[in-house]
C-alpha cells in the first residue's frame, strides 16, 4: 500500500514535469503577464487532475497525501506556470473537506494576511459577507474565492463566493500575477455555499498554508534559476573559456548552491510537518530560511547572466521575479524571523535546543 | 537538476534513545559542576572529562566491542556529538580520536594498530591529531615534502609538520608523507603512517594562537623510525586515505554548533521580551541552525548508508562555519556590550569575546572557505 502511493505520486510528479514543461512556454508566460488567462493551459492542467490532486477519490478527486501535492506545487513553481494552480488545489481540498463539492475552474482563497478579516452574518436564508481582503491572487481571475469568514461569536467558516460578487481592483506583484483587492460589500451567498471552516484554517491557518505554499514555489524557482546559471555558466565563453571556469563566478554559485540547499532542507521539514502541531514553527524557519535564500540565488542568477538575463528575451526574470514576490507573501522573512525569535526569547536559551531537536 | 541531494531523514528511535542516555550523563556533570558550559566546546581540552565520557560509553560508539566499541550506529554518534556540542560539555582532548583517527586505524589500520590504540581511545585515554599541513602545503596539501625512507621493518621520516592541533598533549598524530619523490602525477606517492608524539625522532613546539593560547604546534621528524604496522591504507593510498576522511572531518555539526554557547547566551542576554531587531536576528540564526541540522543529519544517514557524499559535506561546512562566524558579528550588535577578557562574571561578554578570538578560525581549519567553494563548484557541475 505505501510503495503503491509512493509509485502513484512518483507517476504524478512525473507528468507533471513533462506537461508542464512542454505547456508552459515563454508566450504563454509573457501572454498571461499582460493579463490574457491562458485558458487551454488551464484546461490542459485541470484535465490532468493536478488541481484536484488533493480531494479524496470518492469526491472525485487524486486522493495523493498532502506532503505529495506540496511536492506536486514546487514542481509548478520550477516552471513558472501562470495560473492559480497551488490555490486551486488547496481551495479545492479545504472545500471538500468542509463538506463541499468540487468546483468546476479556478479557485483562490481569502484572506492572505492576518490583518484583514472578513465578517460573515446570516440573512434571510443565506448569508451577508462584508468585508475587505487585499492582495488575493487571481482574486478577480479565480472563477470562485473561497473566503474564510467570522461571525459575530468568532467562529471560522468557508464561503464559495462565484466570481463577480466582490468588488475587484485589481492589482499585481512583482510577477505581474494577479494580487487584487476584493471588497465584500454586503455579498450574498446561499446557505449551501457556507459550511464551518475545518481546523486547518481557523485562526492563522490560512497564513501558514499560505507560506507553506510559497515556501515550496521557492525551493521550484530557485531550482530553475540554478539550472539556468550553471548551464549558461558553462556555455558562454569569455577570455577565451568559459565563465564557469572563473574562480570568481565557481564562488558565486557555490554560495547560491548552498543557500538553496538550506533552503531546500528547510522547506522538507516544513512538508513532514505539514498538518502536525509543529506545522507552525516549521513553516515560519522554512519561510525565513527561503526567503532569504531567494534573494541571494536571484541576485547571484542575474551576475552570473549578465546583460543577457536583464531582457525580456531570456526567461531567468519569470523565476526571478517570482522569487522577489513569493518571499514577501505570506509574511517575508522578517515577519517570520520575528515570530520565531520571540518563541526563542520567551523560552531562554536553554529551551532552544530541546526544540531543535524536538525534544 | 543540482549534481548532489540531502536525502530526509527521520532519526530512529534508538538514536533517540542514546540522546536521553546523553543529556543524563550531561545533567550529573553540570550538577557536579564539572564543567563551565559557555565556552567553546570542541576546543576545551579536559582529559578528565573524556575518561568520564568513555567510561559512559560515548567513545568510539560504532566500533567493535573487541576494541572498546559499543557496536552503535553512525546515527547514535551523530546524536551524542550534537549534545554534547549543544551543552558546551568540554569534548577537546577525545575529540578528533573519535571523529576521525579512530575510525581511519579501524578501517585501514594494521591488527596491531586496532589493538594498541582503539581501546584506549575508547575509554577517552589516548588523544591524537592530524599532520597534514606543512609550512608549504596548506590547501595544496599534495604539496607535503615529509619524506618516508624505507628501512628494515618500518620507514624512516625526516620533516616537519605545522597547525598540527593538539600535538603538544596528544599521543598520536596520522601524518601524511611521501613515500616516493613528487612526480607529474602529484596525487601519488603519498601514504599516511600512525605516529607516536612521545617517541625520539619527534620534537614537538608550540605555536601560540592569537588568543595568547598553546593550541596548535610544529611537530619535527629527525629520522624517526616507524614501523611497517603503523601504515594506515596501503603503500601510495595516503591521498584516498586524506580525502576519504574529509566527509568525517567535514560534515558534523561541529562545523555550525562551535559557537552555540554564545547564542543561547545572546538569547538569555536579549531576555524575554527582546526588541523588534533583536528578534528578528535571533530568529534568523534559528532558522539558519535548523536547516543545518537538517542536512548535517542527513548525512550522516547517507554515511550509514555507505555513502561519501562529499560535495554535501564541503557544503554543509561552508554553510556552517560561515553561520558561526556570523554569531559574534550579530551578537554585538544586537547588546551594547564591551568584548571584555576580565569579567569573568559576565558570561555573555565573556563568552563573546571568546568567540571573537577563535572565529577567524572556523572558516581555515579543515579546509578553508574558497577550497570547499571549488569543491561545491566541482559538484555543480562547473567545467
Ligand atoms: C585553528 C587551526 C587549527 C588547525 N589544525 C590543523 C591540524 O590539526 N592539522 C593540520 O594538518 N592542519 C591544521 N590547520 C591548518 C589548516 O588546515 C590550514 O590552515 C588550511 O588548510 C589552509 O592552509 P594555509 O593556512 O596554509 O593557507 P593557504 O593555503 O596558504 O591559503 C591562504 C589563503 O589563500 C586561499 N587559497 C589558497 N589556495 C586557493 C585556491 N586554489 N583558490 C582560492 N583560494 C585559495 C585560502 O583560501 C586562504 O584564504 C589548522 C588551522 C587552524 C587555523
Amino acid at each position: 500500500m505505501a510503495n503503491e502511493q509512493e509509485s502513484m505520486s512518483a507517476i504524478l510528479l512525473e507528468q507533471t514535469d513533462r506537461l508542464l514543461g512542454e505547456q508552459v512556454t515563454k508566450e504563454i508566460i509573457s501572454k498571461a503577464e499582460e493579463g490574457q488567462w491562458p485558458e487551454a493551459l488551464w484546461k490542459a492542467v485541470e484535465e490532468s487532475g493536478l488541481t484536484l490532486a488533493m480531494v479524496p477519490e470518492d469526491a472525485g478527486g487524486v486522493g495523493v497525501e498532502a506532503a505529495d501535492a506540496l511536492r506536486l506545487v514546487r514542481r509548478s513553481a520550477f516552471h513558472a506556470v501562470p495560473l492559480p494552480m497551488a490555490e486551486t488545489l488547496l481551495a479545492q481540498s479545504l472545500w471538500v473537506s468542509a463538506g463541499g463539492e468540487a468546483v468546476e475552474g479556478a479557485m483562490t482563497l481569502a484572506p492572505c494576511n492576518p490583518v484583514d478579516r472578513i465578517g460573515i452574518a446570516a440573512d434571510g436564508n443565506g448569508f451577508r459577507l462584508s468585508g475587505t481582503a487585499r492582495r488575493v491572487p487571481w482574486g478577480g481571475k479565480a472563477g470562485h474565492v473561497l473566503v474564510l469568514a467570522t461571525d459575530a461569536k468568532g467562529a471560522s467558516h468557508l464561503a464559495l463566493v462565484p466570481q463577480g460578487k466582490a468588488k475587484v481592483s485589481a492589482r499585481r506583484n512583482l510577477a505581474f500575477e494577479a494580487r487584487d483587492t476584493l471588497v465584500f460589500d454586503g455579498v450574498t451567498v446561499p446557505a449551501s455555499a457556507v459550511r464551518a471552516a475545518p481546523e486547518a484554517v481557523a485562526g492563522e491557518g490560512m497564513l501558514i498554508l499560505g507560506a507553506q505554499v510559497r515556501t515550496q514555489q521557492m525551493i521550484g524557482a530557485m531550482e530553475r534559476c540554478l539550472d539556468f546559471a550553471i548551464a549558461y555558466a558553462n556555455e558562454r565563453v569569455q577570455f577565451g573559456r568559459p565563465i564557469g571556469k572563473f574562480q570568481a563566478v565557481q564562488h558565486m554559485l557555490a554560495v547560491a548552491a548552498g543557500h538553496f540547499a538550506a533552503a531546500t532542507a528547510a522547506a522538507d521539514a516544513a512538508i513532514e510537518a505539514h498538518g502536525s502541531r509543529d506545522a507552525e514553527l516549521a513553516v515560519a524557519v522554512a519561510k525565513s530560511r527561503a526567503g532569504e535564500a531567494a534573494g541571494e540565488v536571484a541576485a547571484i542568477s542575474h551576475q552570473v547572466f549578465a546583460a543577457m538575463g536583464f531582457t525580456q528575451e531570456h526567461p531567468l526574470h519569470f523565476s526571478t521575479r517570482r522569487l522577489w514576490s513569493w518571499r514577501d507573501e505570506f509574511g517575508a522573512d522578517a515577519f517570520w524571523q520575528e515570530r520565531i525569535g520571540r518563541l526563542v526569547c520567551a523560552n531562554g536559551g536553554d529551551s532552544l535546543w530541546p526544540l531543535l531537536t524536538g525534544t | 537538476m543540482l549534481g548532489f541531494r540531502f536525502d530526509s531523514l527521520q532519526l530512529p528511535a534508538h538514536a533517540e534513545e542514546t540522546r536521553k542516555r546523553v543529556r543524563a550523563f550531561l545533567d550529573k556533570e553540570r550538577k557536579a559542576g564539572t564543567f563551565v558550559p559557555h565556552r567553546c566546546s570542541w576546543n576545551t581540552f579536559d582529559p578528565e572529562f573524556s575518561k568520564r565520557a568513555g567510561a559512559a560509553g560515548f567513545l568510539g560508539m560504532t566500533w567493535p566491542k573487541k576494541y572498546g566499541g559499543h557496536e552503535l550506529k553512525m546515527l547514535d554518534r551523530f546524536v551524542m556529538t550534537e549534545e554534547m556540542l549543544a551543552a558546551g560539555a568540554p569534548c577537546g582532548a577525545h575529540w578528533i580520536a573519535d571523529r576521525q583517527t579512530g575510525n581511519q586505524i579501524l578501517r585501514h589500520g594494521s591488527e596491531r594498530a586496532r589493538e594498541l590504540i582503539l581501546p584506549k581511545i575508547a575509554r577517552g585515554e589516548c588523544y591524537t591529531g592530524i599532520g597534514m599541513s606543512e609550512p608549504n602545503s596548506g590547501s595544496d596539501l599534495a604539496a607535503v615534502k615529509t619524506r618516508a625512507v624505507k628501512v628494515d621493518g618500518g620507514w624512516k621520516i625526516n620533516g616537519s609538520k605545522i597547525w598540527t592541533s593538539n600535538a603538544h598533549r596528544a599521543h598520536y598524530i596520522i601524518a601524511l608523507v611521501r613515500t616516493e619523490a613528487a612526480t607529474e602525477k602529484r596525487h601519488e606517492g603519498m601514504t599516511q603512517f600512525i605516529i607516536d608524539l612521545k617517541s625520539p625522532g619527534v620534537t614537538v613546539r608550540p605555536i601560540r594562537n592569537m588568543s595568547g593560547e598553546e593550541e596548535f604546534n610544529e611537530v619535527f621528524f629527525q629520522d624517526y623510525f616507524v614501523a611497517d604496522d603503523m601504515m594506515v591504507g596501503g603503500l601510495g593510498e595516503g591521498w584516498n586515505m586524506v580525502t576519504g576522511e574529509l566527509v568525517f572531518e567535514r560534515s558534523g555539526p561541529d562545523r555550525f554548533l562551535s559557537d552555540y554557547r554564545l547564542l543561547t547566551e545572546l538569547i538569555d542576554r536579549v531576555g524575554k521580551n527582546p526588541g523588534e531587531r533583536q528578534a528578528v536576528e535571533i530568529g534568523r540564526l534559528v532558522s539558519h541552525l535548523s536547516a543545518l541540522r537538517r542536512m548535517s543529519t542527513s548525512i550522516a544517514g547517507m554515511m550509514e548508508r555507505g555513502e561519501n557524499p562529499l560535495v554535501q559535506a564541503a557544503l554543509v561546512k561552508d554553510i556552517g562555519t560561515s553561520f558561526e562566524r556570523e554569531i559574534p558579528e550579530i551578537a554585538r550588535k544586537l547588546v551594547a556590550v564591551e568584548a571584555s577578557l576580565d569579567d569573568p562574571d559576565d558570561r555573555f561578554a565573556e563568552t563573546l569575546s571568546a568567540t571573537m578570538l577563535y572565529a577567524p578560525a572556523f572558516t581555515l581549519r579543515g579546509g578553508t572557505r574558497e577550497i570547499l567553494r571549488g569543491m561545491i563548484a566541482r559538484g555543480l557541475g562547473l567545467r
